[in-house]
């Protein structure tokens, strides 16, 4: 900021030579716009003509991205608490139950979320999840890695694929649906091959162990967190014990926290930073983004990149927890988290929706995945329920989306 | 001849020609823009106005020729290049995304940066918001809420917001390429009062149309273009709209198709 040529960095202008620049852009304050310009007061009262409606609180509610995804979480929320009320579901382990399906959900989801919203797919993030999984598993198994290193090793290739991803998009210009379909199966492909070649089986066991043993893995993914308070609750009554005098529920997965930090980071990142901004720009046209001087390819190629980070995150928390690695492992997730991101509001032309959006999203999958179980309703109707939910979302979504894009 | 910062023109072309391999888009051609004034490029489709706003804007280089800007011989490397010397082009799509709100589309790319905790570095919404209402204010559009999004508003709304975004990011040359096209009569109308109101700042502006009952009103003077070639340059004492119209191609064209139809001239 040293350096007068600079923008202003409060309102961005660039301060043109004063002899030429015929009125320094000012920082507003008072909201005095046009003081020594008595002719322009005159004319500027002139384009009145130009109309401008002001919606109702319920249609500027609703046009926001994420509002039909927490109507659509209340509703959900509402009919199990009809249906399933008393069947455990919302006690303490069964919110724990289904919250850690939409706790996994909702990471990846949050990432598809964003590169939708820039306007990408990616196809791939499901065998990415295997992919990961395996690369984290197989050296400490069978060469004797630290768990730690084998997590970084895992991180680095989902990263450079994520970027691989990302260039191939913006530099062929293919769509990214076909580009992360080949890597879909290439993935899916690799992880098959190289957990026969090294472990000559496709479910490699035994990982959770060595990674409740490791320091830096078991504090990051292993287990759950918050165990004295759920202790303590426990002694005091609270919540439910087992017969020992242990708390039935011993602490609040990892998964929900990652899930929690993820969702707010990746929120607060798109909604109020400059780079968000540039994720809907992207969006929302890639041409007139570049044309402002919005660097597309970067943006873009960083969110494959998150979008790799997010699978990789999954497959972690999923090794330490279910304590394998399997090369089937993250099969679908790529359209689960399409779904979510979709319920959740997101356009699939891109350059609309929100992470709150897709956290709902995730959440309404979780409870419904869960709560069919807790009622009497065969959860083979769970696939039904979820292809009608895609449905609605994206109707609903598409009309969000000409209201807000057709001119009046 | 020697640089001279205080040159009558803000940018000069001289002799400029375009190649395309076999094709010449434009051949020796000469535009000069004063300070502060509003030149109009006219002519029909095919005359070379996109290929010439391109030089302008340093998304072309031009094959033969000298391009000044403050009378000093510059080479314009990339439309950044131009944006750094004041240069500014409103192209026909207005670099506008619809979905957005009207304070992200003014603040795209160039986002206002305010400190949170002394080291976070966040969007800062609310000057946004402010910035681009009182711009929007200043050149006559009201703007009821920042955050309606660009998509509902009318194309004359659209091509104003382009345009004082381009000049509230420090633009002295501003180059308009078909503002009216798409516009009916009332939009169009205060599409050319900004125009004026942009002179009136003291920004010099080009104006590429193909009408002249848009251009003749508030330009000052008007180069022609035809097929890739200058037809030269005029001042508004010179030339009267009637012949201007005539020495644009659409001219001739317009009066053989009212003879054709029976309308006296």
């Amino acid at each position: 900021m040293a350096a007068t040529t600079e923008p202003d960095p409060r309102t961005g202008a660039a301060p043109g030579p004063a002899d030429v620049s015929p009125e320094p852009a000012r920082a507003v304050d008072g909201g005095d716009g046009s003081g020594p310009r008595a002719v322009e007061t005159a004319a500027s009262a002139a384009p009145g003509d130009e109309r401008v409606r002001t919606l109702s609180t319920f249609h500027r509610v609703m046009g926001r991205p994420e509002s039909a995804s927490i109507a659509g979480a209340a509703l959900v929320f509402a009919v199990f608490a009809l249906t399933a009320g008393h069947s455990g579901m919302f006690a303490l382990d069964g919110i724990v139950n289904w919250s850690t399906v939409a706790a996994y959900l909702g990471i990846v989801a949050t990432g598809a979320c964003l590169l939708m919203i820039a306007g990408e797919f990616d196809l791939s993030l499901g065998s990415m999840i295997g992919f990961s999984g395996m690369m984290a598993a197989i050296p400490p198994l069978f060469f004797g890695w630290p768990v730690w290193l084998s997590m970084i090793l895992a991180l680095g290739c989902a990263m450079a694929l994520g970027w691989l991803n990302g260039q191939l998009v913006v530099r062929t210009g293919l769509p990214s649906f076909i580009v992360t379909l080949g890597f879909l199966f290439i993935l899916r492909g690799l992880t098959l091959a190289l957990s026969i070649i090294f472990a000559n089986r496709t479910i490699v066991s035994g990982i959770g162990d060595l990674a409740a043993q490791d320091p830096v893995a078991s504090f990051l993914f292993s287990g759950t967190f918050a165990n004295p308070l759920f202790d303590w609750l426990g002694r005091h009554g609270v919540i439910a014990t087992l017969d020992d005098g242990r708390p039935l529920v011993r602490g609040i997965p990892k998964v929900i926290l990652w899930w929690a930090v993820i969702a707010a980071a990746s929120s607060y990142r798109l909604t109020r930073t400059r780079f968000g901004n540039w994720i809907f720009a992207v969006g929302g046209d890639a041409n007139a983004a570049k044309n402002v001087g919005v660097p597309v390819r970067r943006v873009k190629v960083a969110l494959f990149m998150f979008t790799a980070f997010c699978a990789w995150t999954f497959a972690m928390l999923q090794i330490c927890d279910v304590g394998s690695a399997a090369a089937d492992r993250g099969l679908q997730k790529e359209f689960e988290a399409i779904i979510a991101a979709v319920i959740g509001g997101t356009l699939l032309t891109g350059g609309y929706g929100s992470v709150v959006g897709a956290t709902f999203g995730a959440l309404i999958f979780g409870v419904v995945q869960i709560g069919i179980t807790y009622t009497n309703v065969n959860s083979d109707w769970f696939r039904v329920f979820l292809g009608m939910m895609l449905l609605v979302a994206v109707l609903f979504n598409n009309q969000v989306r000409k209201r807000v894009t057709e001119a009046r | 001849m020697p640089a001279d910062p205080k040159s009558e023109f803000i940018l000069e072309l001289e002799n400029v020609s375009k190649y395309f391999g076999t094709v010449i888009a434009l051949k020796d051609v000469t535009l000069r823009l004063r300070r502060g004034e509003v030149h109009c490029l006219l002519g029909d489709n095919g005359a070379g106005k996109s290929t010439l706003i391109k030089i302008l804007a340093g998304c072309h280089r031009p094959s033969e020729g000298v391009f000044r800007v403050d009378g000093e011989p510059v080479v314009l490397r990339s439309p950044g290049d131009a944006l750094d010397r004041g240069i500014a082009t409103v192209y026909q799509d207005l670099a506008l995304v619809p979905l957005m709100s009207v304070a992200r589309n003014f603040f795209m790319g160039r986002e206002p940066i305010r400190l949170l905790a002394r080291w976070i570095r966040v969007f800062d919404r609310e000057t946004a918001a402010q910035v681009a209402t009182a711009k929007l204010s200043d050149m006559g559009i009201r703007v009821r809420d920042a955050d309606q999004a660009v998509g509902t508003m009318s194309g004359g709304e659209r091509q104003c917001l382009a345009i004082a975004r381009a000049i509230h990011f420090g633009a002295r040359v501003l180059i308009l390429d078909e503002p009216t096209a798409a516009l009916g009569v009332r939009q169009s109308a205060n599409v050319l009062r900004l125009v004026g109101r942009a002179r009136e700042r003291g920004i010099s502006v080009i104006f590429i149309t193909h009408n002249v009952h848009h251009a003749y009103p508030v330009g000052d003077s008007f180069t022609l273009l035809n097929r890739g070639r200058s037809m030269g340059t005029f001042r508004k004492s010179e030339i009267g709209r009637d012949q201007v119209l005539d020495m644009m191609a659409g001219g001739l064209e317009m009066q053989k198709l009212m003879a054709e139809f029976g309308v006296r001239v």
